[in-house]
């Protein structure tokens, strides 16, 4: 047995060391950024905090908090991951259960799905697009945040392949009864699917939750950025002319313990969610990368 | 023909409901993704908001003539190319030699804790993450500068001011990313490797070592095949909303992409069709390239997407 020779157990020793200390590497940073943001604002500034907070403190979080625009943009991703979440899962689960079925069946499949494949090889990028919701008078509408992403082909493809895996026994069953598609789909494939499209929804709210461009591009007036745009602009390019600020304000925005406060709460919800969806998402991708 | 009871056409084989099914995604894609690509003309035109689509002059090839014919220009699609291509490499053999250590992990509980605390970065968005990293290496105090300077006892780095350690800080920081959650795949293809063969190897007496190549190696081929194909798709793609995140005026020579030019020149500085010129030549690249790692992944690994 190879697992009772020396070097192998010499390695094994190493392999533990080298997991955790990779595992550190991946949480080390999100840790600093948690206890800068509840360690006072002298201390942080004069780089004393390391992966503990050093004169502890909510304050950073009461003014985060306190920030009227700070709330705002959390509203406006809320409505746009809830309503985003529930109009695209709709679109996706309907066109998945008909690409679902074969083409003996279904004729017109083939060119269906290959229109909506097209639009994953070849796009008109971003200025067409610009443009188009121009012209479409969508600027500053929460649709602009909704529509434009809701149809996600690769979330279909992957529906689809579960969809597959669902006994046709079941189906016939239910067509037997005098089930329609529409019926068989809710009474029938919904229910037995729920971990994939448990994992698609979450990955979904996920997408909204992170997603900021859209918000910079098509938000002209700013009351309307979600909160991952509000976080862009005042975080990352420190740019207050985009967000209104009062000057008293200011210094409290740009201060490091209070920008720590809103990464960590821009992250908050992504980790509490996620441990819960990771039991499932394995499995979906696994089940839509890897065919035999 | 059959003359006996005549074929009642049911419900079930009637595709109306099917064909409605699909609608309302046609409908969005047509309108969100079709009718930009018919925009994609004014590459070939001197477009002007004032004149409208049609009233704007065509130019021909003029752009793409410009797109080649600048230093500048020709700059953008190197880096591109330059931290594409090695975030490609870094990002299938970091995730591959992970999942073949990971794979020698025997205690369950302790795997499972490590994969979970991996694959999380993935998760967060490269604003987080930019306004993480940015407090990480800013050039005073930053965390990683203190321990360089405390332990090593060098200069403090200027890492996102500097070209150089910029695309270094772009490749590592993706890399740091991604890796756990690319390792996916390549587990799940380790799983499927049939455990007789290890035994029969042990009898033969191969070490670890020995069965990692003779057996764990050549069953990783297909997949790792189709990895680094499928990622052939992506030579263009830099990452936009890392770049963007983590850049500034300081370092554009070094790190601009051509997502980001386009954006700085089309939508802040309405150069509307050189910038959707750029993304032109960009988009069809990026096509051929995606279609032929198709045909080259289902070819020799027999992959297909559905």
């Amino acid at each position: 047995m190879y697992h009772k020779t020396k070097s192998y157990r010499i390695f094994t020793v190493f392999n533990y060391i080298f997991m955790i200390a990779i595992s550190a590497l991946c949480v080390i940073p999100l840790i600093h950024v948690l206890a800068v943001s509840f360690s006072g604002k002298s201390a942080a500034n004069a780089n004393l905090v390391g992966l503990w907070p050093v004169d502890f403190t909510l304050d950073a979080y009461t003014k985060t908090v306190a920030n009227e625009n700070f709330i705002r943009s959390i509203w406006v991703t809320l409505q746009r991951t809830v309503l985003g979440t529930a109009f695209s899962m709709g679109v996706v689960i309907l066109a998945a259960y008909a690409l679902s079925k074969e083409n003996a069946r279904f004729r017109r499949r083939n060119l269906y799905i290959w229109l909506l494949v097209f639009t994953m090889l070849f796009s008109g990028g971003l200025v067409p697009m610009y443009i188009l919701i121009q012209k479409l008078h969508l600027m500053n509408s929460i649709w602009v945040l909704i529509l434009p992403g809701a149809v996600s082909v690769w979330n279909i493809i992957l529906l689809l392949n579960f969809f597959r895996a669902v006994p046709k026994e079941m189906e016939e069953a239910a067509f037997i009864d005098g089930a329609g598609h529409f019926r068989t789909l809710f009474s029938v494939y919904l229910p037995v699917s729920m971990p994939a499209i448990a994992t698609l929804s979450l990955f979904t709210i996920v997408g909204h939750w992170n997603s900021w461009f859209d918000g910079l591009l098509y938000m002209t007036d700013h009351r309307n950025y979600p909160l991952a745009t509000f976080l862009q602009s005042v975080i990352v390019q420190q740019d207050f002319s985009k967000v209104t600020v009062r000057p008293e304000d200011l210094e409290n925005i740009s201060q490091r313990t209070v920008k720590a406060a809103q990464i960590f709460i821009g992250m908050a919800p992504i980790l509490i969610v996620y441990p819960f969806l990771q039991r499932f998402f394995v499995k979906g991708i696994v089940l839509g990368a890897v065919k035999e | 023909m059959n003359a006996g009871k005549p074929r009642k056409k049911s419900k079930w084989k009637s595709t109306i409901s099917l064909d409605l099914m699909v609608l309302p995604a046609l409908i969005l894609t047509l309108i969100f993704a079709y009718i930009p690509m018919t925009g994609l003309a004014i590459a070939f035109k001197n477009y002007k908001p004032g004149l409208g689509f049609s009233g704007s002059k065509w130019v021909g090839l003029e752009h793409f003539e410009y797109l080649f014919s600048i230093p500048e220009n020709v700059q953008i699609i190197w880096n591109t190319l330059i931290i594409a291509g090695l975030k490609m490499i870094a990002g299938l053999i970091v995730p591959f030699l992970f999942a073949l250590l990971l794979n020698e992990i025997r205690k369950m509980a302790f795997k499972k804790t490590v994969q979970t605390i991996v694959y999380m970065p993935h998760f967060l968005s490269w604003v987080i993450l930019g306004g993480i990293l940015s407090d990480l290496l800013a050039r005073d105090g930053g965390l990683i500068n203190q321990v360089l300077v405390s332990v090593f006892g060098i200069q403090p780095i200027f890492f996102l001011g500097d070209g150089n350690w910029f695309r270094f800080v772009v490749v590592v920081s993706d890399v740091w990313k991604e890796f756990g959650f690319n390792t996916i795949v390549f587990l799940a293809s380790l799983a499927g490797i049939n455990p007789a063969l290890y035994e029969a190897a042990e009898v033969d007496g191969a070490g670890r070592w020995q069965q990692t190549l003779a057996i764990t190696m050549p069953a990783m081929l297909p997949i790792t095949i189709v990895v680094g194909t499928l990622a052939l798709g992506n030579v263009l793609n830099g990452g936009f909303d890392q770049i963007f995140n983590l850049y500034n005026a300081l370092v554009f020579d070094k790190g601009d992409i051509i997502d980001t030019f386009v954006y700085r020149l089309g939508i802040v500085d309405g150069k509307f069709s050189f910038s959707t010129a750029v993304g032109l030549f960009k988009s069809v690249v990026s096509f051929v390239l995606i279609v032929s790692a198709y045909r080259i992944s289902y070819k020799y690994a027999n992959y297909r997407i559905f």
